[in-house]
């Protein structure tokens, strides 16, 4: 006989006690990313090649900064969940908790770096 | 202890003598190359912030692209981006309560492995041809 309601059970959202979210969040950026992952494929793929101005010129136009910015921010928030469910199966205590700032942190720093230097491109694009 | 089978049971699997099913050699390995597709991103990423960093910068960035290191590093991730991305369709199947039973993840396996090089042969053929 169980001694609690489902309600209650549900209110406890699990031993995580943050519920599915993690798990929803990979299936809604898995889903995202299948639709982003040809089309950044294709930018990148378009750029590689091109000089330097012509680079700069590319990276400010809408189509390729937006792809760009799109795939860096949702993959690297897809790999932050990613990581951690690695995380959770082979480190322990303090050496999960140091990995999982790591991780997060680092992550944070590859969307920021990527996101400075296409806002710069398209400025230096809209100046001319 | 008096067991006169002892020999004659089923053992739990060895992993020295274990051959894995297709569907976790493929589950390893989309953890391995989720993994893995960090090196690629740092690559562009670097890239991307020497283009505004300044001319020599972008210079050793850009020789580093379009080197033969770069090459290996973009098409392994190349790879890499399309085996994630189809073991990630097959998640959501999973997630749906599809392609649950032993053949047909096995199947699906053999799909991931085999339309992952292909995905990445046909990119290759379009960088470098079209």
């Amino acid at each position: 006989m169980r001694y609690i309601t489902p309600r209650k059970a549900a209110m406890g959202l699990g031993s995580a006690h943050s519920g599915t979210a993690d798990h929803w969040f990979l299936t809604v950026s898995s889903c995202a990313l299948v639709l982003l992952v040809p089309a950044f494929m294709l930018v990148i793929g378009n750029a590689i090649g091109l000089s330097h101005p012509e680079l700069v010129a590319y990276f400010g136009r809408p189509y390729p900064a937006l792809i760009t910015a799109l795939f860096i921010v949702v993959g690297m928030a897809h790999f932050i969940r990613g990581t951690r469910i690695m995380i959770d199966d082979y480190f322990q205590h303090t050496a999960r908790k140091v990995a999982i700032i790591v991780s997060v942190v680092f992550s944070w720093a590859v969307i920021a770096a990527a996101v400075f230097a296409l806002a710069k491109m398209t400025l230096v694009t809209v100046a001319i | 202890m008096a067991d006169v089978n002892r020999g004659n049971r089923p053992l739990s699997p060895h992993l020295q003598v274990y051959r894995l099913p297709m569907a976790a050699v493929t589950s390893i390995m989309t953890r391995i190359t989720g993994h893995a597709l960090v090196a690629g991103i740092l690559l562009l990423v670097w890239w991307l912030v020497a283009a505004v960093s300044g001319p020599r910068a972008f210079a050793a960035a850009d020789w580093v692209v379009r080197s033969w290191i770069g090459f290996i590093v973009l098409t392994g991730s190349a790879w890499a981006l399309w085996f994630h991305t189809l073991a990630g369709i097959r998640h959501l199947f999973y997630d749906s309560g599809q392609l649950l039973r032993i053949e047909e993840a096995e199947r699906a396996s053999w799909a991931i492995i085999i339309g992952s090089v292909v995905l990445t042969l046909l990119s290759l053929i379009l960088f470098f041809f079209a």
